[in-house]
């Protein structure tokens, strides 16, 4: 399989366990996996990406300009942002919910995401995630980082089976969050499932 | 054997354990910090592993131990390289006789640093080799070479990763069990050991002698290779012959040369790829070191051959190279289709600017308001230095007027004290820095009279580089839990007359502190000592009640990211809030609790 994948957000969303997931679910598949974070005074409320590329033949750590068969985004902007990432043939699964950026409340620029929302949809195949409603079950948007896997591997997009992924999640989450862990990417599962792709 | 999936900076390390290191020391910097944190988690019997107290202290511990038969490691950032560099230029002269490979990790951008140095240019000064890997696969390979090298040439080696390397994630093969490098002990021999300008007249024209020969050996290292045919080659180094790998997909029977190792050049390596070749490319990041080099072995052998990158205006003279910008520079040189660039963006909306702030309830807010308000008014100066607390600089707080290098502070509060006697001259450091290199500028100010009031945040932690310990916080990276040493009791021991420690987080005492320092004469130290919110558990959240006026004051005066507006209306992100309570002493009307 050759495969890259584009996460990206805002720093605390939980990108970086979403990568972690994916590498290691397609390692243990025996597919070989590179990844990059952005680490660094970018994760403070900053714009944090994550390559993922699975396949024999990628040779840069970063995913070149056209080639991500799929981008996972955690943010409307963000998703804008890493826009030159996508192949012309690609998906973009990306939540609704906007994050302002730390500075808005001292110079208010009115920044609530709908603009992004609109050109995503005029630029590529994409599915809006309300994350809102998605995690209200379990009671924090920060499950958005494994419901968005699941949305992924619902869609049919991740080139991984549901099975591969809930294992890891099984390995790496703390025990405790489990079980809203494996419920959240099943919630998310149903919505990739549902056909809602434009 | 079994796979690990790594970081760069965690294969650097396993294959350092690989090669039965015994000592290693460092200092934390972006992007190498994680290499001595990844040893840490292997314990081995015998290792020896040290957050020095900066980089001038490791590489001389890593150095002696290294004299005396030892495999040892340091680890730094490129701009950790200036400050051992006075032990490193010596060294050089001196040699080595375990294994000593020193990384400095090179930062093009640059993303996290305040400068685009190259490493390699580093060791063509010094006079010792260089390893530049290409990625954590072949890092992990080289650094085991690294060792070796350094060994049979009786020199210390520099090897130089890259932020992409640094920070890339592969997979690894790595032993269930190190090996253990037996060495034989310190052996006296002043003649080799104590440096004297005689044994550097003798060494000088030894390593002269000695590094073409390497540049021969490393002809045949196999990381240096070319493939491919044809009167056009590509030379590369580091992670952008990975780019060049990435474009060439699709071309692969052109000429491609990766130089694994800058220094010495591997000259009959670099003829034997320019047979046949009427233009070359060199596709580097940082200086035009390999473009040079080829510049000089083509001018020297007379050889038809035209040589483009950074000097021809072919390649960007700073910032980093990626694939993209590879992909563009060889489609225009080898005359190919470009590469997909990706759907048409031209007409993309404005983007939010996400800028880095410090975060909500950082001490250091707290710290530079304090200092603020203190100051309102009066003519004052405030030198920053290195570590989160530049980001004192971002507005509202606006308090940081220089920034220039670990420990510049102290001694450049000193300077304007002296071009300017009658404003009051304030320095800001950390705790980490002010071991690491702030504790000479104070000795400074007092020895020569100046007028400074030295504010160090003590957060209790090496923050910005992902919280190392330091000699301060009273445990070691041998896992031992060790006496802290005092700032104040070491500020107190120099003979600074005036230290007050106080709360950032209680605004009035902090005030307070700061204008009893600034009204008296001579060196006076304020200790504002507070943990960093990361290390700290929050102690609760805070409340806007009925009573607030939105007069949004409490935005404006420290601009803390929980303080946010809906529907311009101002409220708390609980998500984001700590509780530390300094928007409370801000509201003019007692609004939130």
């Amino acid at each position: 399989m050759n495969k890259d994948i584009l996460i990206c957000g805002v720093g605390g969303q939980g990108t970086v366990l979403a990568s972690k997931l994916i590498a290691s679910a397609a390692t243990a598949c025996g597919e070989t996996v590179h990844s990059a974070e952005t680490i660094g005074m970018a994760q403070r409320g900053g714009s944090v990406t994550s390559h993922v590329r699975i396949g024999e033949d990628a040779f840069s750590p970063l995913i070149p300009s056209g080639s991500a068969d799929l981008i996972l985004a955690f943010e409307p902007a963000e998703v804008v942002r890493n826009l030159r990432y996508l192949k012309t043939d690609g998906l973009v699964l990306v939540s609704s919910v906007p994050v302002k950026p730390t500075t808005e409340s001292l110079n208010d620029t009115g920044y609530d995401g709908t603009e992004m929302l609109t050109y995503l949809q005029s630029k590529c195949r994409c599915l809006i995630i309300d994350a809102r409603s998605l995690c209200a079950p379990f009671g924090s948007t920060r499950y958005f980082n494994v419901a968005i896997l699941g949305a992924a591997v619902g869609a049919g997009a991740l080139g991984l089976a549901a099975e591969a992924v809930l294992q890891e999640i099984q390995k790496k989450v703390p025990a405790k969050f489990v079980d809203n862990n494996i419920a959240a990417f099943r919630a998310g599962m149903q919505i990739g499932g549902a056909n809602g792709i434009k | 054997m079994k796979r690990e999936y790594v970081m760069g900076n965690g294969a650097i390390a396993l294959g350092a354990l690989a090669a039965g290191v015994n000592v290693v020391s460092g200092y934390p910097g972006t992007p190498s910090s994680e290499i001595i944190e990844t040893i840490s988690k292997y314990p081995q019997p015998g290792l020896h592993l040290e957050w020095s107290v900066n980089e001038k202290a490791a590489m001389e511990v890593a150095a002696s131990a290294a004299y005396a038969g030892a495999r040892t490691l340091v680890t730094m950032k490129q701009v950790g390289l200036n400050v051992a560099s006075d032990p490193l230029m010596s060294l050089a002269y001196v040699g080595v006789k375990g294994g000593m490979v020193i990384v400095s990790a090179d930062d093009p951008g640059p993303i996290s640093s305040q400068t685009e140095q190259d490493t390699r240019m580093f060791a063509q000064f010094c006079r010792i080799p260089v390893f530049d890997p290409s990625s954590p696969e072949e890092a992990y390979r080289m650094i085991q070479d690294a060792f070796v090298y350094s060994e049979k040439y009786s020199t210390p080696v520099l090897f130089r990763p890259t932020t992409r390397i640094c920070h890339a994630y592969a997979s690894i093969s790595v032993p269930e069990q190190f090996p253990v490098h037996a060495y034989e002990g310190f052996v006296k021999d002043s003649k080799r050991w104590v440096i004297f300008p005689r044994l550097s007249f003798a060494n000088h024209a030894m390593i002269e002698k000695r590094n073409p020969r390497i540049g021969e050996d490393f002809s045949a290292y196999a990381p240096n290779h070319f493939t491919g045919t044809g009167t056009k080659a590509i030379f590369a180094s580091g992670v952008s012959y990975a780019y060049a790998k990435e474009y060439l997909k699709k071309y692969p029977d052109v000429r491609l040369c990766q130089i694994a190792t800058p220094y010495p050049f591997p000259e009959q390596l670099a003829l034997a790829c320019l047979e046949g070749v009427e233009e070359v490319i060199c596709i580097e990041e940082l200086s035009p070191y390999i473009e040079t080099q080829l510049q000089q072995l083509i001018g020297a052998h007379r050889l038809p051959v035209k040589v483009c990158g950074k000097l021809t205006g072919h390649v960007a003279p700073s910032g980093e190279n990626s694939a993209d910008s590879v992909a563009r520079i060889l489609s225009d040189f080898l005359g190919t289709a470009p590469a997909d660039a990706g759907p048409d963006l031209s007409d993309m909306p404005a983007l939010p600017q996400r800028p880095p702030v410090l975060c909500a309830g950082c001490p250091h807010r707290a710290s530079f308001y304090a200092v603020k308000k203190a100051m309102q008014g009066k003519k004052s100066y405030f030198c920053g230095d290195i570590g989160c607390y530049t980001l004192g600089n971002a507005m509202p707080l606006d308090m940081v007027d220089t920034c220039l290098c670990m420990g510049a502070g102290i001694t450049m509060a000193q300077g304007l004290h002296w071009t300017d006697p009658d404003a009051a001259c304030f320095a800001f450091v950390g705790d980490s820095t002010f071991f690491a290199s702030g504790m000479t500028g104070v000795v400074n100010a007092l020895y020569n009279e100046a007028d400074m009031t030295l504010c160090v945040l003590d957060n209790s932690t090496t923050a910005m580089t992902g919280h190392q310990p330091h000699p301060g916080t009273g445990r070691n990276m041998m896992g031992n839990i060790v006496d802290k040493i005092s700032i104040e009791s070491t500020l107190a021991g120099m003979g600074v007359k005036k230290i007050l420690t106080v709360d950032p987080l209680d605004l009035s005492a902090a005030v307070a502190a700061v204008q009893e320092c600034a009204a008296l004469p001579g060196v006076k130290a304020i200790i504002f000592k507070s943990p960093c919110i990361a290390i700290s558990k929050p102690t609760g959240k805070m409340q806007i009640s009925e009573k607030c006026i939105q007069c949004k004051k409490c935005i404006r005066e420290i601009g803390c990211p929980a303080l946010i507006t809906i529907d311009g209306k101002v409220q708390i992100d609980e998500s984001l809030c700590t509780g530390c309570g300094l928007c409370s002493q801000v509201c003019p009307v007692s609004a939130i609790q």
